[in-house]
């Protein structure tokens, strides 16, 4: 259908037509606003047991400089990404991939930094069962890394579509989408770096 | 045009197979309805049972375990299994054809919503053969749903919801995005039908309200099967903190359930007052108002936990102006009728029934929100009178009028007017025979969620005429039935538009073509398909306007040069079906965690298959007409 004018009472800015993409990007934007609720209830329960430790260890265990590296590792992935996204966006499938494949090393990196951090906080003594405050740590910090587990995941299936030349808009898994769902979950990072390290020292 | 009682497997994949690939939204809409009223039926007999049970003092029909289960899974499989499916029904119906689309903006995801709402409550009924079915309510107040006992009925509570919250997220986003960006040229957001717009304010409610209770089902998941302690007051933790949690998503909840049926009745009163509805603005403005306030009320249902005078008077006054946009809503659908030329058939009997029966539940309602009368109604009967006032006379009520109304457009015939009008009336005299007199049994003292009481309380003759009008209520269901069998089959033929309709699904063929649209419609109005029909004499009364048909709407698309070719439709699909399987099959691994970690292995496997299957395969196939 064309956009092109039509009767008076069709006002000018609704073009009415069936835009796929538009239409997947609203999805997404939707469904990552349902996400920060999603985040949003575990913040505020780690919040309410930030200092419940029941006797247990708690926020000293925290290796701040080392969680900063790795934080900056997922920042930077945001970086990858854009220029992934600008790279398709140009029809450059081959620096797509590049960009794609290093914005899924990057997400890894920082998935192997989680891992290290919580097995060193297990040999410490913190589990999910030592106090309210292991609970929600773990829950809050485990979910936003199956979050980028995901989203490697799905970085990954793109960098092997690229190899094929199935790598386009028309798809449900494209670079666009995912690139927004990259985004919110570095963002969501912040915020978790945030009130979970930085404000308990 | 195809004649009026076509088949609606007009795609050609007709039997089992067409129904489980299907990715239209109107065979979609039609299994939403068809699973939810069957899960009416079930969730009516546990009433019946509890009815039973209660309708003398001492009663020995069911032990307390029994109750607790019956009580539980009544509640549970009402709210989740029937009211938001049937919603969901008259949504996906509805919805696109109301916005002049073809289809929804993800047909897939939409299917995929369906299967898991299924599959997900046959897992959850399934707990009655394994052990016992969920028996904490339906509000599962940890740490009582944290108590580890020998079923695993609370494991089975959680997961499931876990499930069907997924189901309706994601149907959530997808009708969030149809209402965006699918509607047809000239349908402006101020031209959405009010039913559109009450679907799309429900949509936005539980995508931000569903994620709280989420995360609190996995807490409580994660105390139960590995030992964390997010209920665990030993540890220092607080328990309240569950119903914090869940409320923020159960008072949204609630106008889910009966925002859609004031859509319903939006649309039912000015067809049959042969009137336009009286404040079109005031009305979505209300709804949306409704939908803001109501994420700010929820601590209303824990005033009796202790939360400080300060918190207990903020959310008793928000609730009091919730009361504002919702009577705001009432006096409009007063204003509509008044003056009308009022056309009494049975949608419209349901509609009025069901604004007398809500304004008895919204008034009933404003006495929780005064605090020391709600310290003394507090987990009593006159809060279970309450609240079905508002959910079957409201809720139920409205879906009923959507039924009778549009019946014609799913079969191309109407159900029989004289069954439907001793429907109602039977229904409405069983229906406040029951819940009437709860008020009274709770204001003297009866607590809910007690499997029986003891003689001399004076209970029981409250309780004996509740129980007569349950089963009054139970055979007006018997005539619903009976009429919709009836006509399916010998109904008398409707036509496109029996009812002189003013919205966009009156002006295409009944059972409307796969493709609903021959040619996209282009919107010049509200009411637009009502203003092709009629037009305004010097006095403002509306005069016919001769030898119109549905056809006439489509004349600017066509000089818009519209090619008459393809249209494209999505392809059927079996994936969306096989990931939400495999979904369900890691939901039961996850309840029997202790060997089930084949079963999530499997299901793992067969959800990524789907998954992966559904976004590699091609997404449309044309369709030559």
């Amino acid at each position: 259908m064309s956009a092109h004018s039509v009767a008076d009472p069709i006002p000018a800015d609704h073009e009415g037509g069936f835009d796929l993409h538009r239409t997947r990007k609203t999805g997404m934007w939707v469904f990552l606003g349902s996400e920060c609720i999603f985040f949003g209830a575990m913040i505020s329960t780690f919040l309410l047991y930030r200092n419940t430790t029941a006797d247990g260890p708690g926020a000293e265990l925290f290796d701040v400089a080392f969680t900063s590296a790795s934080s900056f590792v997922l920042l930077m992935s945001s970086l990858t990404m854009v220029l992934a996204h600008n790279a398709f966006e140009r029809r450059d499938i081959r620096q797509a991939r590049i960009w794609l494949t290093g914005t899924a090393l990057l997400g890894a990196t920082f998935l192997a930094g989680q891992i290290f951090e919580f097995t060193e906080f297990v040999h410490a003594g913190l589990t999910m069962s030592t106090s309210p405050f292991g609970s929600s740590f773990y829950m809050l910090t485990g979910f936003h890394g199956a979050h980028v587990a995901i989203g490697v995941m799905m970085l990954t299936a793109m960098v092997i579509l690229s190899t094929s030349g199935r790598l386009h808009h028309d798809r449900g898994l494209n670079v666009e989408l995912v690139g927004l769902y990259w985004h919110f979950v570095d963002i969501v990072w912040i915020v978790i770096f945030t009130i979970v390290y930085l404000l308990q020292v | 045009m195809t004649a009026v009682a076509a088949p609606l497997t007009q795609d050609g994949r007709s039997g089992i197979w067409g129904w489980i690939t299907t990715v239209d939204h109107k065979r979609i809409g039609i299994l939403y309805g068809v699973t939810a009223f069957t899960f009416f039926l079930i969730g009516g007999i546990e009433a019946l049972l509890v009815r039973t049970q209660l309708a003398q003092a001492d009663g020995t029909l069911l032990s307390a375990e029994a109750y607790n289960q019956l009580f539980t899974m009544h509640g549970l499989t009402m709210v989740f299994l029937v009211v938001m499916p049937t919603a969901s029904a008259f949504t996906n119906y509805f919805l696109p054809i109301m916005l002049g689309a073809r289809d929804v903006a993800f047909p897939r995801l939409n299917a995929f919503s369906y299967w898991l709402f299924l599959f997900a409550g046959l897992m959850i009924y399934t707990s009655f053969f394994a052990g016992g079915a969920p028996d904490g309510a339906w509000v599962g107040y940890a740490p009582l749903s944290g108590q580890i006992t020998e079923a695993v009925r609370m494991d089975f509570w959680s997961v499931g919801l876990q499930l069907l919250g997924v189901a309706s997220i994601v149907s959530s986003a997808n009708f969030v995005a149809t209402c965006f960006t699918m509607r047809a040229p000239g349908m402006t957001m101020l031209r959405m039908p009010v039913f559109a717009w009450m679907s799309l304010v429900v949509a936005f409610l539980l995508l931000f309200s569903l994620p709280s209770v989420a995360i609190g089902l996995f807490q409580l998941f994660l105390d139960r099967n590995f030992g964390a302690l997010f209920y665990e007051a030993a540890a220092g933790a607080d328990p309240l903190l569950w119903q914090h949690l869940f409320w923020i998503f159960g008072h949204p909840e609630v106008y889910v359930l009966v925002l859609p049926a004031m859509g319903i009745v939006s649309e039912v009163l000015p067809v049959f007052s042969r009137k336009p509805l009286f404040g079109y603005e005031f009305v979505v403005f209300s709804g949306v108002a409704i939908g803001f306030i109501g994420f700010g009320v929820w601590s209303h249902h824990m005033f009796t936990s202790g939360m400080g005078p300060v918190a207990e008077a903020g959310f008793g006054v928000a609730t009091m102006i919730i009361a504002i946009p919702t009577g705001v809503k009432i006096f409009n659908w007063i204003g509509t009728t008044w003056g009308g030329r009022l056309n009494m058939s049975t949608p419209m009997l349901f509609s009025l029934g069901f604004i007398a029966m809500f304004v008895i539940g919204g008034l009933s309602g404003i006495t929780h929100a005064v605090v020391p009368s709600d310290y003394q109604q507090h987990d009593t009967y006159y809060v279970v009178g309450h609240f079905h006032y508002v959910l079957f006379g409201g809720a139920i009520f409205g879906y009923v009028a959507g039924v009778y109304y549009w019946f014609p457009k799913w079969t191309g015939r109407m159900l029989d007017e004289r069954i439907g009008k001793i429907h109602f009336w039977l229904m409405l005299l069983g229906f406040n025979l029951t819940f009437g007199p709860m008020h009274i049994l709770g204001l003297n003292g009866m607590p809910r969620r007690t499997y029986r009481y003891p003689e001399g309380l004076g209970f029981e003759f409250w309780n004996l005429m509740a129980t007569i009008g349950s089963y009054i209520i139970g055979i007006s269901l018997l005539f619903f039935i009976w009429n919709i069998i009836r006509s399916r089959r010998n109904g008398t033929l409707s036509g496109s538009d029996p009812w002189d309709g003013r919205t966009l699904e009156w002006s295409i063929p009944s059972p409307p073509p796969e493709h609903n649209f021959d040619e996209v419609p282009l919107v010049r109005s509200l009411d637009d398909f009502w203003h092709t029909k009629y037009a305004e004499d010097e006095q403002g009364r509306a005069v016919r306007i001769p030898a119109v048909t549905g056809a006439e709407i489509d004349v600017f698309a066509e000089e818009e040069g519209e090619a008459h070719g393809d249209i494209h439709m999505p392809s059927p699909s079996y994936y969306p079906a096989l990931s939400a399987l495999g979904l369900v099959i890691l939901g039961y691994g996850f309840v029997y965690l202790s060997f089930g970690w084949i079963a999530v292995a499997v299901g793992g496997v067969v959800a990524l298959w789907g998954l992966f299957g559904w976004s590699l395969e091609p997404v449309t196939r044309s369709e030559h007409h």
